[in-house]
């Protein structure tokens, strides 16, 4: 693989605090390795404006190997960036070239509110799966692993819903900011194993409840955050979302509110 | 001495029998007593979810935006559990010896052995929280190799086990919350634990949105916090992984044990420039189907597929034939990096090895694919077709991350490895009972140094920390908060809260105050630098006595001249990080004289004048079987108390993987 070195501009969006206006800024960068992550290249950028006596740019990051689900730069016009699949910290300077134009925002959406520069509030997500994203089970009560056999097919689609980081990243491409890409994947993964069945019908109502109450928009089906999901979570999960709410709704007598 | 609390009886009946006769607490009291947690990955959630369910009052602390981002979620390759599945001669037992041997007998019996009774336990608890593992064809639960063992015992998810347990006890935590028995605080970074009459009463904690010091009470805390690992600057740990909370608790009188035993894993992706934030983990498990080798020739400029055969040295398979690939963590490392010291290496910087799966591609998983599929005499580009889609769903996840990394494939080039900071086995010293030797201050999982003596074996960091806190601190707990039911909550008007909030208030504005010129991130690089070249896979002591005068140096300057710009009530990640790096500082200070005092080799802690004439770790059991329990007595001031190992089971021998 060839390497080489770039010179770039960047515009990145600045907000002090969730009360202010943000606006964007125009940033140069210099000698960037093509063999750079994006967030290495906005460390060399926070250093520079540390020596310059500026405040750095706040942006949330963590692991840093794609799976702890911090990171969360809409750059380009794309949550996480070009490259398919993938998270922003494991974007590479190699996706860009010499000259080019950066423009980096936060996630927008309503229940993602902007606390400082890149970073927002996704706790959201935490209360969606307080609703219900789990199996009810107590520390102790589990008989043998063995006992309960999955058919291979079944447990390897519910690990690869499983395999959601929680970004937001489907959140941040819908036009309507729905969550129900996130959300399916979680009552995909619970219902399609046996454990998760005797609370399947409730949580699935719970969960979008819940979801409809923290001010995410509804899904109009566009497909637009499977495209962008960095852990490429399929939209069959909405369906089997949909088939679960209607097997829920017809077998409940409950009013979980959802409108 | 230190004592450690282990109950007397045979070592297969010590747990049972503390079980049976630890002092209980009624579910009544229970919702009388609160208990802090600080941490949620494997250990701290998974114990803040068990405790909650049985009626404590909880409330969790994680400096992240949600406790499911903790850095249990990058571990990779799987979780091991004495279920004898696979008919191969597992047991207890031989998951107990794998670890006590693995960790070169510098671990309690006591504790590993009831590890490896409740390894099997986190397995099932698991499977009912729906955390969805590897499973074979017929519906049951599949397994791997792990280094250091001979049987397959570790149970996975693709590349992701980590992910996967974490979620599920993230899920179970965020079910007691919605219950309210846990109170979550995410984004709230611990600074200070408080002490009331010599017991650990609350912790002192910043919301790190506002800026805030906020006191909390409990009647009980437990540090949950993770490794160390970032003192070296670049690890395979997260970003935000920190010593922090560990090491106030420290500076409060807990002994901080073997600070010298650091896990260096074999297989990470090599450094490429100054510019690089972090290293990148390859799973151990790839050595279950990669085959380690180097070029025999020096200065070796053809590709690697183009190197016939006779012209490699698999180099472990050499060394170590009844082991090959899958030695030890701390044994592959040392033998990578004499390989590269030799001259070696691969790579424009010679700081690397290859690590191929071409062979198993086309022989282990080619050929059985072909044979299912019926086809007769496969050519190998079939062979290559057929074996990458089974190790795509095994290792998918790896495979794609290297290559955004690297820019190149793995399926048709060997990767380019190379050892990196990853673990770190030492921690804060705790007895039997997962206490600190400070009353009511309880530390689990990584941050605590228990289980794993000098050396870690693969899969066995998930199992310790969902083990201490799904089934070990919800027993040893009550047994001290059982004596606590009668105890009020303090109110955080009390003069301790106030006087360590004081102190911690002090410290910020003293960091916010040196306005210097030079960044938090080159001081921490700096001191990385010294810890990896004088503390890393060698030591002397020479190099360590240089790294003391260093690190010394270095926090002087530290204090003086770091630059935090912003302020103090707002989001400020330099800041954050400012209060990290000093604490790292201290610490590796701390570690290096542990390095020094410890005149011997043992699993990670490799002191070149102690090897044997093969290079391999040369202990010194006369002298050096224990546990060093540091105390802070002052600036650069330490003391040594010591807890000895006994073994009563196991016969303490040179490790031998031939």
């Amino acid at each position: 693989m060839e390497h080489y070195i770039m010179n770039l501009t960047l515009k990145v969006w600045k907000q002090k605090n969730p009360a202010s206006n943000g606006k964007f800024e125009t940033y140069q960068v210099k000698n960037i390795s093509s063999e750079m992550s994006l967030l290495e290249m906005f460390d060399v950028l926070n250093e520079q404006l540390i020596s310059e006596g500026n405040d750095p740019i706040a942006f949330d990051h963590d692991c840093r190997e794609g799976i702890c689900g911090a990171c969360s730069m809409y750059v380009n016009g794309r949550p996480h960036g070009p490259w398919h699949g993938t998270t922003t910290c494991q974007l590479h300077m190699r996706a860009f070239k010499d000259g080019d134009t950066i423009v980096v925002e936060p996630w927008r959406a309503n229940a993602f509110p902007v606390i400082k520069d890149l970073v927002v509030d996704r706790t959201a997500f935490d209360r969606i799966i307080q609703a219900g994203g789990y199996i009810s089970v107590n520390t102790g009560n589990a008989v043998d692993g063995n006992t309960i056999p999955i058919e291979k097919e079944k447990a390897d689609k519910a690990f690869a819903a499983a395999a959601c980081i929680g970004c937001g990243a489907c959140v941040a491409a819908c036009k309507n900011s729905s969550a129900l890409l996130f959300v399916a994947a979680k009552v995909s993964h619970l219902a399609l194993l046996p454990q998760g069945d005797p609370e399947r019908r409730t949580r699935v109502l719970s969960m979008v409840a819940q979801m409809d109450k923290e001010g995410f928009g509804s899904c109009t089906f566009t497909q637009a955050c499977e495209a962008v999901c960095p852990k490429e979570i399929s939209v069959t999960n909405i369906s089997r979302l949909n088939a679960e709410y209607i097997a829920g709704g017809l077998g409940s007598d409950k009013d979980y509110g959802h409108q | 001495m230190l004592d450690s609390k282990i109950p007397a009886g045979p070592l297969e009946k010590k747990w049972t029998d503390y079980k049976g006769h630890c002092k209980l607490v009624n579910p009544a009291n229970k919702r009388k007593l609160e208990i802090i947690v600080v941490g949620t990955g494997l250990a701290g959630a998974s114990a803040a979810a068990a405790l909650a369910e049985q009626g404590y009052k909880v409330k969790a602390f994680c400096f992240q935006d949600s406790p499911r981002r903790a850095h249990s979620i990058a571990a990779q390759g799987g979780i091991n559990a004495a279920k004898n599945y696979q008919n191969d001669g597992d047991s207890v037992f031989r998951l107990f010896y794998d670890t006590i041997k693995g960790g070169d007998y510098r671990a309690r019996e006591g504790n590993v052995h009831r590890l490896a009774e409740v390894s099997a336990n986190i397995i099932d608890q698991c499977v009912a929280q729906g955390v969805p593992f590897a499973r074979e064809y017929g519906g049951l639960l599949n397994n791997r190799s792990f280094g250091g063992t001979q049987v397959k015992r570790t149970f996975y998810a693709a590349g992701q086990t980590g992910q996967q347990l974490l979620i599920g006890a993230y899920q179970a935590l965020e079910r007691q919350v919605a219950l309210g028995n846990v109170t979550m605080y995410s984004r709230h970074e611990m600074l200070d634990v408080v002490i009331v009459d010599g017991k650990a009463r609350g912790i002192i904690a910043r919301d790190l949105i506002s800026g805030k010091l906020e006191r909390y009470f409990g009647h009980a805390v437990l540090l949950c916090s993770g490794g160390y690992g970032n003192v070296f600057y670049l690890s395979t740990n997260a970003m935000g992984s920190n010593v922090t909370a560990a090491w106030k608790a420290h500076k409060r009188g807990a002994y901080f044990a073997n600070p010298c035993f650091t896990q260096i894993h074999p297989t990470c992706i090599p450094v490429t420039g100054d510019h690089q934030s972090k290293l990148t983990l390859m799973s151990e498990s790839l050595r279950n189907d990669g085959r380690i080798w180097v070029p025999k020739k020096k200065d070796e400029t053809r590709r690697p597929n183009e190197i016939p055969e006779e012209e490699r040295d698999y180099y472990l398979e050499r060394r170590y034939p009844a082991f090959g690939n899958l030695v030890p963590r701390d044994v592959a490392s040392r033998a990578a990096k004499e390989r590269c010291d030799a001259g070696d290496g691969v790579g424009t910087t010679k700081q690397a090895v290859y690590l191929d799966f071409r062979h198993n591609l086309i022989n282990k998983y080619g050929r059985t694919e072909a044979s299912k599929q019926g086809i007769v005499e496969p050519d190998e580009t079939t062979l290559v077709a057929l074996g990458k889609e089974v190790v795509k769903e095994e290792y998918g996840n790896l495979f794609d991350m290297y290559e955004k990394i690297t820019g190149e494939n793995p399926y048709e080039i060997p990767m380019r490895i190379y050892p990196a900071v990853h673990y770190t086995m030492g921690g804060l010293w705790v007895d039997y009972e997962l206490m600190t030797n400070i009353p009511g201050l309880y530390s689990l999982g990584e941050a605590n140094f228990s289980d794993h003596g000098a050396n870690r074996l693969g899969a066995s960091a998930l199992m310790q920390g969902l083990a201490d806190g799904y089934f070990v601190l919800p027993y040893t707990i009550g047994n001290y908060l059982s004596d606590e039911i009668a105890t009020k909550p303090i109110p955080t008007t009390h003069e301790a809260f106030t006087t360590t909030e004081n102190a911690v208030n002090e410290r910020i504005n003293k960091l916010m105050g040196i306005r210097g010129k030079q960044s938090v991130e080159s001081f921490h690089k700096r001191l990385g630098k010294i810890m990896w070249e004088r503390c890393g896979m060698a030591r002397n002591a020479q190099g360590l006595e240089q790294a003391i005068r260093e690190i010394r140096d270095l926090k002087d300057e530290f204090w003086r001249d770091v630059r935090i710009p912003g302020s103090i009530d707002e989001l400020n990640a330099e800041l954050d990080k400012a209060g990290r790096v000093a604490d790292f500082i201290e610490l590796g200070e701390l570690m290096c004289i542990d390095a020094l005092h410890r005149k011997e080799s043992c699993g990670g802690h490799f002191r070149e004048e102690h090897q044997t004439p093969e290079g391999e770790a040369l202990r010194r059991d006369d002298e050096f079987m224990y546990v060093a329990a540091w105390a802070l007595k002052g600036e650069h001031d330490w003391e040594l108390n010591k807890e000895e190992l006994k073994y009563e089971l196991v016969k303490p021998s040179q490790r031998s993987y031939k």
